[in-house]
């Protein structure tokens, strides 16, 4: 029998993009924290797209590296193009995507993790829980060893029980024929937590050199490259970028999709797993959208050190025979050579309901949890809960208050609150729409609305929170000044308001208003701005956006402050809901199995009406 | 302090004061902007607390009426906030106008209970009293719930389904295209916007002018025609709403034995429904036609009893006046024209007889044939409105100017649309008030948001890898 038995604080169990991040936290903040992984090989795997960012994803790397995280600077570091999406729409919806080097973005967050202070990297199967008296205790690996501590998050993403499935073959495997963790699930349930089994899926990797490039379009990064982290020198990240190529299927693509349709193991329903929507297969989008003639296809480099090409938008689970013949029905793919197969992806997931917006499990103290193991998909919400979850367990095993984004202050926030408040049966994808105040959640202000939090909880250094607080001094004072700076009608300002397309002025008015105009900004108005001092780019862009959308800005101000007095107020933990006589039957219900921490949550749960809520204030009054 | 609210404090009926009720943060603000003293110059805002003044209240330039209003700042007051009341005229018209201007300068209309929940969640009533608000609250809510949605019409809640769907297709199409920049493009589709936006508005606009003149919902007296087969119940109905050319209208999916007209009696608004001859009966479906004309004389405001003054009263005619016990009624004596079997004298006996009480009713000739004695019914309900017998059931009411504050709200959105538009703003500030007239138009038939949005972009847009 094995005996090794060793003590630690922390426990992390899964390194991919949400183990790294809470592993890293957690040691950062100076708890001894050990992190398991099925493969030390497979650290921070990027198994499906090769990129980091888009819409709204973009944007939970922005607060992550806000609140001290790590992907934002390893994207910074190993990326090979990018660019700002959504550039000629509104500043909240402009977002960042990377394409990532695969190979370099793991070991670049290797590097990092093994010459981290108090953190221990170690390859293993975690295969049990140990928990007394509803806390955790520590880990039990498959070899039998006992890691003693005061506190786990798991991070499992996809490995729990996985089986990769293309046509009739089926594999009893995490991505990439990596090993599964097979005993865990077993684990969890017998300490009485929900389970659902979640599906997803990846289209095949194809030879560069057997793809002809002259049918396709390239598509180039930005010019000016914008970095993800506050950290990073903007000049350092302007690169020689690579190009990916823009394809489309055909009708003979489809045509061949629904002649095998009866192979393909959704459809037979030799897969059990709900699949996300937002993420459909080739084969999916042939059959709810059939009147569509052509889909876009995306074919995207995966390294620097690799002819494998990703192929964007026809991911699949069809025979391998199938496969090939779909593929080589594209445009320029006449030819191609598959190097691996599209595959879908079964895994089991918790049912997130069970989990405080701390992302700490209800019934179990001590037991955090993170990224595709709660029903998310991609690895931008993964690691961003990682970092959430790492902290938290941190700041418990500190006895320090933990730390919870709400909606208002981040998209972090809206996601944790989305998964662990509403109900949710498919993985779940951050988008931008799912963000109500989302003019105030902008990536450009990331830093101003999160570094303080990541000071606080201490992973944001004394200088870089100094800058922040210089920062928002010099916004501060620039926009009263703007506000206040009179133009006059003179020849001078006319001519320039002609010569931006603008109608010359009547009357005497302010620099704000003029910023205001459609056609106008900050830096356009410069030449008649006499007092302007040299202001660093960052600044100048958040005085120009909080004069510009001044309006809408102030409505969801105004919004955030009656969502905030919801928030406020919270609901105790030991409320017996039952007691509450007057509560409808169905609100009773989800509030028990919910357990919100506020009213503001409360208010959230489907089921729960105003008037059950009022009914709640008037009862927490009255105890 | 919380947001600011208001109400009709008092019975919404022909009584001689009204009392609009306005508590919350913004209250003294609201009464600045529609109150003017008789001499136009005093800053009701510097007034002291508890005192009343005199003056109007105004609707941008137009007097709606002439006033008392009672100054009372917090926290000595009912709600513990800053309160105000408005004495206005009595009279359905009067105290809805003044209502609808409150709400149209920054107040909302208050939730059912929220004047007494605000009153404890500040302290203002004792502890013990809790249970009983949450009583209130939660009952009155599930009434006013039940009947707002069962008060709106059908063809409304359409126009309003309709609406709401196109306008989530087109949040649903800004934003896939926000999430998925290189699948959907958004070029040229403000253009195409704009148009639909602008048909949209003009629904709106045709739908607020409904709930103005309170076409909306089924208002009115809900006034119920009983009476035996053949009594001429019928001819009665044809005979009021043929003479009133203010047909209201008819409403779609009424039951075939139950027909509803609105009318409109001297500046009085009544939903007549006629009902299927009440007697004893072993037919199926007429069994049922009796019941539901029975279910539908138990919540009338006022029965019209036609009796067939040809015919003897029988056993059918007891059962009738059995459901008249507690209820007003008018007798009408009908077919005046014939030689009369029943007379008032003799009815007035047939009922102290029948043992259901005695007889209180008014009674009425008329002849529905030779159009005889409808001045004297028009009458006869003119002097039970005004002597306060007959009322209006509030939450009509208060359900109308909700549902008008919503449609107004749509309104502002869809022009600030068409404003951003306009401005030549990017498209993701179009989805902010596209969203927020999707919330206004479901509020009033009682739909949430949900994830209406997220299923609409997965099920109509093909995006993703």
């Amino acid at each position: 029998m094995n005996k090794l038995e060793e003590f630690y604080d922390i426990v992390v169990v899964g390194a991919g993009h949400a183990g790294c991040e809470a592993a890293l936290a957690a040691a950062r903040l100076g708890l001894e924290t050990i992190m398991f992984t099925v493969s030390v090989d497979s650290i921070a795997l990027m198994p499906c797209n090769p990129n980091i960012g888009g819409s709204s994803k973009g944007h939970l790397v922005r607060e992550l590296d806000a609140l001290g995280g790590e992907m934002g600077k390893n994207i910074d570091q190993t990326f090979i193009q990018s660019k700002m999406l959504n550039k000629s729409k509104g500043p909240a919806v402009h977002s960042l995507r990377a394409q990532a080097d695969k190979q370099a973005y793991s070991r670049q967050m290797r590097k990092t993790l093994e010459n981290t202070e108090h953190l221990t990297v170690r390859q293993g199967e975690v295969a049990e829980l140990l928990v007394e008296n509803q806390c955790i205790t520590g880990v039990k690996t498959y070899s039998g060893a006992v890691y003693h501590c005061k506190a786990v998050v798991l991070c499992t993403g996809t490995y729990l029980k996985a089986r990769c499935i293309y046509g009739d073959v089926s594999n009893y495997t995490g991505p990439n024929g990596l090993q599964a963790a097979n005993h865990l699930t077993d684990s969890l349930k017998a300490l009485g937590i929900e389970m659902f089994r979640f599906k997803t899926g990846t289209p095949a990797r194809i030879d560069r050199n057997s793809i002809d490039f002259s049918k396709m379009e390239e598509q180039f990064g930005d010019e000016r490259v914008v970095p993800f982290s506050f950290s990073t020198d903007p000049e350092s990240v302007q690169i020689k970028q690579e190009s990916c190529w823009l394809t489309y299927t055909n009708p003979t693509t489809h045509q061949i999709i629904r002649d095998n349709l009866d192979r393909s193991p959704l459809y037979s329903g030799m897969i059990e797993g709900t699949g996300p929507r937002y993420c459909p297969s080739i084969e999916d989008k042939v059959v709810r959208f059939a009147d569509k003639e052509r889909h876009q296809v995306f074919i995207e480099p995966e390294g620097l050190y690799t002819n494998e090409m990703y192929i964007g938008g026809m991911s699949s689970s069809l025979p391998e025979d199938v496969q090939y013949e779909m593929y080589h029905s594209v445009a320029g793919l006449e030819h191609a050579k598959i190097v691996r197969n599209a595959y879908a992806i079964e895994y089991d997931c918790i049912n997130p309901r069970q989990l405080n917006p701390t992302l700490e499990f209800k019934n179990i103290k001590g037991l955090f949890s993170a990224g595709q193991f709660n029903g998310s998909s991609g690895y931008e919400e993964a690691a961003a809960q990682g970092l959430v979850a790492g902290i938290n367990a941190a700041l418990k095993v500190q006895g320090r208050e933990m730390m919870i984004l709400d909606r208002s202050e981040a998209y972090i926030g809206v996601l944790i609150d989305d998964l662990v408040t509403k109900e949710n049966h498919e993985p779940y994808r951050m988008m931008t729409s799912r963000a109500e105040y989302r003019l105030l959640l902008r990536q450009d202000n990331a830093d101003l609305r999160l570094r303080k939090k990541g000071y606080e909880a201490g992973l944001i250094s004394q200088e870089d929170y100094d800058h922040l607080l210089l920062k928002e001094k010099q916004i501060e004072e620039e926009i009263k000044r703007v506000e206040h700076t009179n133009i006059g009608a003179n020849k001078e300002v006319q001519q320039l308001l002609e010569s931006l397309g603008s109608t010359p002025l009547k009357a005497g008015t302010t620099l704000g208003e003029l910023i205001r105009r459609p056609e106008l900004d900050y830096e356009k108005l410069a030449p008649i701005d006499q007092k302007r001092e040299a202001l660093p780019w960052d600044v100048a862009e958040q005085v120009n956006i909080n004069i510009k959308y001044d309006g809408y800005i102030r409505r969801q101000l105004k919004q955030v402050k009656d969502f905030k007095k919801m928030e406020a107020r919270k609901i105790p933990e030991d409320i017996n809901y039952d007691e509450v006589n007057s509560l409808r039957i169905e609100a009773k219900q989800k509030l028990n199995l919910y357990r919100p921490v506020s009213i503001g949550q409360a208010s959230r749960i489907s089921g729960v009406s105003p008037a059950d809520i009022s009914v709640l204030l008037v009862y927490l009054e009255a105890r | 302090m919380a947001d600011t609210i208001a109400a009709v404090a008092t019975a919404m009926s022909a009584s001689g004061i009204g009392i609009v009720r306005i508590s919350g943060e913004d209250c003294m603000d609201v009464i600045h902007r529609i109150y003017r003293s008789k001499g136009g110059k005093f800053d009701i805002r510097t007034a002291d607390s508890h005192t009343i003044h005199y003056g109007y209240i105004y609707d941008g330039g137009e007097i709606v009426d002439e006033v008392l209003v009672m100054i009372m700042k917090a926290p000595r007051t009912f709600t513990g906030e800053n309160t105000v009341e408005i004495d206005c005229h009595g009279g359905v018209y009067a105290m809805r106008r003044v209502l609808e201007t409150v709400v149209k300068n920054g107040a909302r209309i208050a939730q059912p209970g929220e004047f007494t929940k605000r009153a404890f969640l500040n302290g203002r009533l004792d502890l013990s009293q809790a249970e009983a608000v949450i009583d209130v609250i939660q009952s009155q809510n599930s009434y006013a719930l039940k009947s707002s949605i069962s008060q709106l019409k059908g063809s409304v809640k359409t126009t309003i389904e309709e609406l709401r769907s196109r306008i989530l297709y087109h949040i649903a199409y800004i934003e896939s295209a926000l999430d998925d920049p290189e699948h959907i493009s958004l070029d040229g589709y403000s253009s195409e916007l704009r148009a639909d936006v602008e048909e949209e508005l003009a629904k709106v606009e045709r739908l607020l002018s409904t709930a103005s003149d309170g076409k909306m919902i089924k208002e009115g007296i809900k006034t119920v025609i009983l009476g035996k087969p053949n009594a001429g119940k019928s001819s009665l109905l044809n005979l009021l709403v043929g003479e009133n050319k203010a047909i209201v209208t008819d409403i779609a999916g009424t039951t075939r034995d139950i027909l509803e007209e609105y009318i409109n009696l001297g500046g009085i608004s009544l939903r007549i429904v006629d009902t299927a001859g009440i007697r004893a009966t072993d037919d199926v479906v007429e069994k049922i036609g009796v019941g539901r004309a029975k279910d539908s004389a138990k919540d009338a405001d006022l029965i019209l009893y036609v009796v067939d003054a040809s015919t003897s009263l029988d056993e059918n005619d007891v059962e009738i006046m059995k459901l008249l016990k507690d209820k007003k009624a008018i007798i009408l004596l009908n077919k005046a024209d014939l030689p009369s079997v029943v007379s008032v004298d003799n009815f007035v006996n047939d009922v102290d007889n029948s043992g259901i009480g005695e007889m209180t009713y008014p009674i009425v000739a008329i002849s529905a044939k030779e159009e005889t004695g409808m001045e004297e019914l028009e009458e006869q309900i003119k002097q039970m409105f005004f002597h306060g017998e007959l009322t209006f059931n509030n939450e009509v009411y208060i359900t109308n100017a909700r549902h008008k504050a919503a449609l107004e709200e749509t309104k502002k959105s869809l022009n600030q649309v068409l404003d951003s538009i306009e401005m030549d703003m990017p498209e993701d500030f179009f989805s902010i008030d596209l969203m927020n007239a999707y919330k206004e138009l479901g509020s009033i038939i009682g739909e949430e948001v949900g994830e209406d949005l997220v299923n609409e972009i997965f099920s109509k847009f093909c995006t993703g890898k």
